[in-house]
């Protein structure tokens, strides 16, 4: 059983016209993911705004000026030719997979602090070639220093966003190290949105 | 017909950004008139210009495309809002002079009629006269009024002249620009479609007039560049900075379902690009997209002494101006704190 994708050519259009675009197609259904192209960053943000908001798996690929977003229905009985291509990761079949990272320092670990960062560093370009990759990635006491200028991991958080991953970093956190105006990718956030993300879904933490 | 169908961008969201502007005008600069008080080399909401000891002109023009599909109602919005930036310097009306785009062979005359209908009415209400305009074929419809007014220069308001321990009173709620995405998504409710209508069409007229009683320090109206970028605008003075409470920034109705549903206007995030910088404090994107969402026709945001706040809200009640006091001056000069 093949998977049907449906794409919607969204470039030019101004906003609202991808959201209306991508919500009509939503509704009317008929495919498993929904690929939808557009050529500015209001509307990539407005279509993964959309995404999370129609409680869709997202999934965002640039490519030469376009981002092509892909929205994927979630709530349906995956069909078992998706099952198997996406086989859960071993050990991890407590609450299905991971939805939320935790990263609660820039290195993993105690001990050396060299080897930690050299962990985090590697967890994280790992990541960016991972298939499955999380919904969200949260960033808490010195792991909001990944997420700043200069950091040796800024681009790799960078390809993580452009996949579609949700990277938020704690408002109190950055303001505490000063470097709230270096903050170079993802969003800043605050406690209260903060523990509601690590409460909604399984999470991992590494810190 | 769709008034707004045959725009891009909507009201006061079609502005250039911030940045784009300050590049244009980097470097340019003309001869230091002796009567020249305020031109384009400061953010003021509108030009001043001495006539006398006590009295000075007051000029400023503004113009966009259809933010609403009633050409009436357009034309309303569109006379409200460019005679804020007046009432904003505390001057008063005298006249006007109307700017008309119009695709005349695709509308037609009628449309055109009721649109400068609604901005007379709003003209009249402020007892402005209108003593002419132009008008060019354009496919793209768009109106708006080059206003002027007079103040005494030594009254006027400015917008960064804050000092310690103020309160900040904002007269209009804050999310027009989501209620007009919603709409053209056709999934705006009644409700907040109509408060949105009533909050833009309404004269910021009574606000000044009730505030010119008391001791303003600062004084803007909120368009464009949302809250937080007119607030941004108000920090660039010397003496302190100013802070937000977002639990008391009155909103419209519904406006976070339509953000948290991708509706936000391109004009949010080129006000976010351009003024980001100057914000510290929660800056969570649920308030990024509220605070930068570019208003059409918003309200006066003003600082008073703390002493005066609470009279002044009592007092523009009791005139029917909806207001809150939405923060407090103080903190670093040119800095915007989010609480």
């Amino acid at each position: 059983m093949s998977l049907i994708c449906r794409t919607l050519d969204a470039r030019g259009l101004p906003c609202p016209q991808p959201v209306i675009l991508a919500r009509k197609a939503l509704a009317e259904g008929g495919f498993d993911t929904l690929e939808i192209t557009v050529d500015d960053a209001a509307s990539r943000e407005n279509l993964l705004k959309f995404g999370a908001y129609a409680k869709c798996l997202v999934e965002a690929v640039e490519e030469g000026g376009l981002t092509r977003i892909r929205l994927t229905p979630q709530g349906l009985a995956p069909a078992p030719a998706q099952a198997d291509a996406c086989p859960l990761p071993e050990g991890s079949s407590g609450g299905g997979p991971v939805e939320v990272v935790l990263l609660s320092a820039d290195g993993i670990g105690q001990g050396d602090p060299d080897l930690a960062r050299l962990l985090m560093r590697g967890f994280l370009y790992t990541l960016t070639e991972a298939e499955r990759v999380p919904r969200r990635l949260l960033l808490m006491n010195s792991g909001v220093k990944l997420a700043v200028e200069g950091s040796e991991s800024l681009a790799n958080l960078q390809k993580l966003e452009a996949r579609g991953v949700e990277v938020l970093a704690c408002g109190t956190c950055l303001e505490f190290f000063g470097l709230t105006s270096r903050l170079a990718v993802g969003g800043i956030t605050n406690m209260y949105e903060l523990a509601g993300h690590l409460m909604e879904g399984p999470t991992l933490s590494l810190g | 017909m769709k008034l707004t169908s045959y725009t891009r961008f909507s009201g006061c969201g079609a502005k250039l950004g911030p940045g784009v502007l300050e590049q244009a005008l980097c470097g340019l600069a003309q001869p230091a008139y002796p009567e020249l008080l305020a031109d384009f080399s400061g953010s003021e909401d509108a030009g001043l210009f001495r006539l006398g000891p006590h009295q000075a002109l007051v000029q400023t023009v503004d113009f966009f495309p259809p933010i609403v599909d009633d050409p009436y109602l357009f034309g309303r919005i569109a006379a409200a809002n460019a005679l804020s930036d007046l009432y904003a310097m505390g001057a008063r009306p005298i006249t006007a002079l109307a700017l008309v785009c119009h695709p005349l062979k695709a509308l037609g005359m009628e449309p055109l009629k009721a649109m400068l209908a609604g901005g007379l009415a709003a003209l009249t209400e402020a007892g402005c006269a209108l003593l002419g305009g132009h008008s060019i074929e354009d496919p793209e419809p768009k109106l708006g009024y080059a206003v002027t007014g007079l103040v005494d220069p030594d009254r006027a308001w400015r917008n960064n002249t804050l000092e310690f321990g103020g309160k900040l009173i904002l007269t209009k709620p804050i999310g027009t620009g989501l209620v007009n995405m919603a709409l053209r998504a056709e999934c705006a409710s009644p409700a907040a479609q109509a408060a949105a209508e009533t909050a833009m069409a309404t004269l910021n007229r009574a606000a000044a007039e009730v505030l010119a009683g008391f001791r303003v320090q600062a004084c803007t109206d909120v368009t464009g560049f949302g809250l937080a970028g007119h607030a941004a605008e108000m920090a660039t003075g010397e003496r302190c900075g100013l802070s937000l409470c977002m639990a008391q920034v009155p909103l419209l109705p519904e406006v976070q379902d339509y953000a948290a549903m991708g509706l936000i206007p391109e004009g949010t995030y080129r006000n976010r690009e351009g003024r980001l910088k100057f914000l510290r404090g929660d800056l969570s994107p649920a308030n990024l997209d509220l605070l930068f969402d570019p208003q059409t026709s918003g309200g006066l945001l003003a600082a008073l002494p703390a002493a005066e706040a609470e009279a002044a809200l009592a007092a523009l009640h009791a005139a029917g101006v909806p207001a809150w006091i939405v923060g407090d001056t103080g903190g670093e000069a040119g800095l915007v704190r989010i609480t």
